[in-house]
């Protein structure tokens, strides 16, 4: 932690640390303790008064069949997105990680949409799914097939998943090349002389040892997919039709803002932030260590 | 090259180009609809090859009045803002990372693990888990409609000062002790040796920033209400509402392709950095 030589005490490294902790303190530790102090309070529909009503809003929620859905709507979301994204670079980085000649090309062309911003994204799909332009739509009519998500949840949902899938395929992409590519060669080289095929080297031998990278990345893309989705939620589809798409953090903005529910809605903040420090922690202590076998 | 197996090969390169292009296929129906005029972009099914209204379009969006139902501000003027949002945040969380890593790397103080603890519990609270607090905050602190508040709640960083504390530690403890029987104190320490010897991680860094600033969402719809501090992310969602009633898709799409060219480009143009900087901080 600290260096073995170091300088002596002064009010300098007070100075040092001072922009970053007031910042901390003003814009994080404040308002966060706000939002566990108001989780605790119901305010009448005029605004006028206060009560403290200890866990009331909490034991709410939790009884709350709109919100529980809502709860089991954002798990879906987030398996969907995390194995719809993952399997896609999984298999696009064992292919990559064959080719000899323009590997890097292809990485260049698949990394960018990392740098897209979620509500573009959610703007770009939405586009190609628009009921009476989207490419999409016009080709599903050949089938027989009605798309609009402006009046089908599911659909809708579907929509939101590719679009948060395809945003988050560069990252994973790149960690999955990266891990295949740190494997020792000689391995692959001792399998292959064994007479493994590929197929069989990728499952029982390149998988297994990219299983940390796994792990790390299911984390992560859980996290993403709770927190990084407002936006393409908010342009595809604004939590409808019918809620349908009303995510955790869709709707802690939904309630708080349009709703003016501040009880309910600091409630809520306070459930995403333990959910979030549970998945800090589980990312710290497994992830660091990695997986063993 | 483990073994020989061409039709393998083949499969490879013909795996990667459909997803390579799967993948590029909504930045191309953007980029199509970006080519076409307002009349051919009504028509379904929307065309799947470029048209010659390109520069019109470019022309059109940047210096003529662009959206018909939605003449706010020009296209121009969102740039700027998204741009001094994104590069005050990057540089921001860079400059006060750097200097509270150093301090709790470089020096024996009082309460150091404490702050290195407060600034840890920043990890945890993401903008989206604490946004109506931390809005009342900024407003009460009058930086609604502001640069400063665009950027100034967002710049506190754990995964920076934890990279930069990491780098620190690799870096040997000769070097103090030279620069010390020099007679060096800690700020000429600091900027003529710690400085330099970061330069490729900052810039890492800096990459990764830069695109987390040009995409925050929900933090400028949320403190911005003054049209003139709108940035050109946010103002995609109000051409999709304003499609509704003067669907111009290709004025829309070509402001699409602004608004994602300058992180696109710096990812791509930078990609050994980009690579680096996500693999440091692990987000």
């Amino acid at each position: 932690m600290l260096k073995r030589v170091h300088f002596p005490s002064s009010p300098l490294p007070y100075l040092l640390v001072a922009p970053q902790i007031l910042i901390t303190l003003v814009f994080f530790i404040w308002p966060a303790s706000r939002a566990m102090y108001q989780s605790f309070l119901v305010e009448d529909s005029f605004g006028q008064s206060t009560e403290f009503v200890w866990l009331e809003n909490f034991s709410y929620l939790l009884q709350n069949d709109l919100y529980l859905a809502t709860f089991g709507r954002t798990m879906l979301f987030s398996a969907a997105v995390a194995i719809l994204s993952m399997s896609f670079a999984v298999i696009l980085a064992g292919f990559a990680d064959r080719v000899i000649r323009g590997a890097t090309l292809y990485r260049t062309l698949l990394i960018w949409p990392y740098a897209v911003a979620p509500v573009l994204a959610g703007a770009l799909w939405v586009f190609m799914f628009n009921p009476t332009l989207g490419i999409f739509p016009y080709i599903l009519e050949f089938v027989d097939y009605d798309w609009n998500h402006y009046l089908n949840g599911n659909q809708a949902m579907l929509l939101v998943i590719l679009a948060a899938a395809w945003k988050q395929v560069a990252y994973n992409f790149l960690f999955y090349l990266a891990a295949m590519q740190s494997i020792p060669r000689s391995l692959i080289e001792a399998a292959a002389i064994d007479g493994a095929g590929p197929i069989y080297r990728f499952r029982t031998l390149i998988f297994p040892l990219i299983s940390p990278t796994t792990f790390f990345l299911l984390v992560i893309n859980a996290i993403y997919a709770f927190f990084d989705t407002f936006g393409i939620v908010h342009a595809i589809t604004q939590g409808g039709p019918a809620g349908s798409t009303t995510i955790l953090v869709y709707k802690v903005f939904n309630d708080g803002f349009i709703g003016l529910d501040l009880g309910s809605s600091a409630a809520q903040s306070v459930i995403l932030m333990f959910l979030v420090i549970v998945m800090t922690v589980i990312q710290f202590r497994y992830v660091e260590k990695r997986v063993e076998y | 090259m483990i073994e020989n197996r061409p039709y393998l090969a083949f499969m490879s390169h013909l795996v990667l180009i459909f997803g390579v292009a799967i993948v590029a296929l909504p930045i191309w129906i953007t980029f199509v609809a970006a080519t076409h005029d307002e009349i051919r972009m009504l028509r379904a099914p929307i065309p799947m090859l470029p048209g010659g209204y390109f520069w019109e379009n470019l022309k059109e969006t940047l210096f003529g009045s662009g959206l018909e139902s939605l003449q706010r501000v020009s296209v121009w003027r969102m740039l700027l803002n998204s741009l001094a949002m994104a590069m005050m945040i990057s540089i921001g969380k860079i400059a006060i990372s750097l200097i509270s890593a150093f301090a709790i790397v470089y020096f024996k103080f009082p309460f150091r693990m404490g702050f290195f603890w407060m600034i840890f519990v920043t990890l945890m609270l993401p903008v989206e888990v604490r946004i109506l607090p931390t809005f009342e905050v900024v407003a009460s602190l009058g930086m609604l409609n502001s640069y400063w508040g665009l950027s100034v709640p967002l710049i506190a960083s754990a995964t920076a000062t934890f990279m930069f504390r990491q780098v620190f530690l690799t870096i040997p403890d000769e070097m103090l002790e030279s620069a010390r029987i020099d007679g060096a104190g800690p700020l000429r320490f600091f900027w003529d040796i710690l400085i330099p010897l970061s330069r490729t991680n900052i810039a890492a860094l800096f990459v990764i920033l830069f695109i987390y600033g040009w995409n925050q969402y929900l933090w400028p719809l949320l403190i911005t209400t003054d049209d003139d501090m709108t940035t050109i992310v946010m103002s995609i969602k109000h051409m999709l509402e304003a499609a509704e009633v003067s669907p111009q898709w290709n004025i829309i799409m070509m402001t699409a392709l602004l608004a994602m060219m300058p992180p696109v480009l710096v990812v791509v143009a930078m990609q050994k950095l980009f690579v680096q900087g996500l693999t440091e901080t692990d987000k």
